[in-house]
């Protein structure tokens, strides 16, 4: 059904991922802009000052909402690759699948990384 | 429209040899191409990659300088120099594609200038950083 407008909420799954990988985008974008402050004000950063940034609990909240950011951007982009290069139905599932446990993954080694 | 002319006026399919080597496509089109092979290198391998390394370096002291150790080997670095580019022209043209939505600089030249500029400006950061870390 092709409806006249578009509003910004509701369920519609292209235009929801098109706004999630803009937003997440953006958190991402920032939380490089924050990192790199951290990076070059902790000069020279040995194992004290690096393990210290993450035990931050500022910094390990950020980084985990950096992490989740990613596995959402990330699975909007790697699906729409999927989508247009791969035409035979059930490699293109199966390709999603290996995407979702992927990033999965790296949320999880993520959360395991930051409390050790 | 006739069908002959239906058949005539479908789109030329364009295979990838086709499109480096046949047509000449605008700056944009490489900036978009390379936005998309760029985030398919971020999600693998080198957020894998890079996870590996922020694990090993925060697990203990040994594990920090394993990784300074491993960072100091030319392989090592020329991944590192590739992922720069890659996360830098990934941001840039991601930046570019955000104020596009917003419908900022979207006339022919404008957005032609501000592909070339996601260019040049994801390839000097790169530069910066392999020259600061060979």
């Amino acid at each position: 059904m092709v409806t006249p407008r578009r509003i910004v909420v509701g369920a519609h799954y292209g235009l929801g991922s098109w706004l999630a990988q803009r937003i997440t985008a953006v958190i991402m974008a920032l939380y490089t802009l924050v990192l790199l402050i951290a990076f070059l004000s902790t000069r020279p950063i040995d194992y004290g000052a690096w393990s210290r940034l993450f035990q931050n609990g500022w910094m390990r909240v950020a980084t985990l909402l950096f992490a989740v950011s990613l596995a959402w951007h990330a699975w909007v982009g790697v699906r729409d690759i999927v989508m247009d290069y791969f035409k035979h139905d059930g490699l293109r599932l199966g390709l999603q699948v290996v995407t979702i446990l992927v990033l999965a993954g790296y949320v999880g080694w993520t959360v395991q990384v930051l409390w050790h | 429209m006739s069908t002959a002319a239906a058949k005539r006026a479908r789109p030329k399919y364009l295979h990838l040899s086709a499109i480096l080597f046949e047509i000449r496509m605008p700056v944009p089109a490489f900036v978009s191409i390379l936005h998309r092979v760029s985030g398919a290198l971020l999600f693998f391998p080198f957020a894998a990659w890079l996870l590996y390394l922020l694990d090993t370096s925060l697990a203990s002291e040994q594990g920090f300088a394993r990784v300074h150790d491993y960072l100091r080997l030319p392989i090592a670095k020329l991944g590192l120099i590739v992922f720069i580019w890659a996360y830098a022209h990934h941001l840039c043209a991601g930046i570019r594609f955000l104020l596009l939505d917003l419908n900022k600089g979207i006339e022919l030249g404008a957005a032609r200038r501000s592909a070339g500029a996601v260019l040049i400006l994801s390839l000097l950061l790169t530069a910066y950083f392999a020259w600061r870390i060979w």
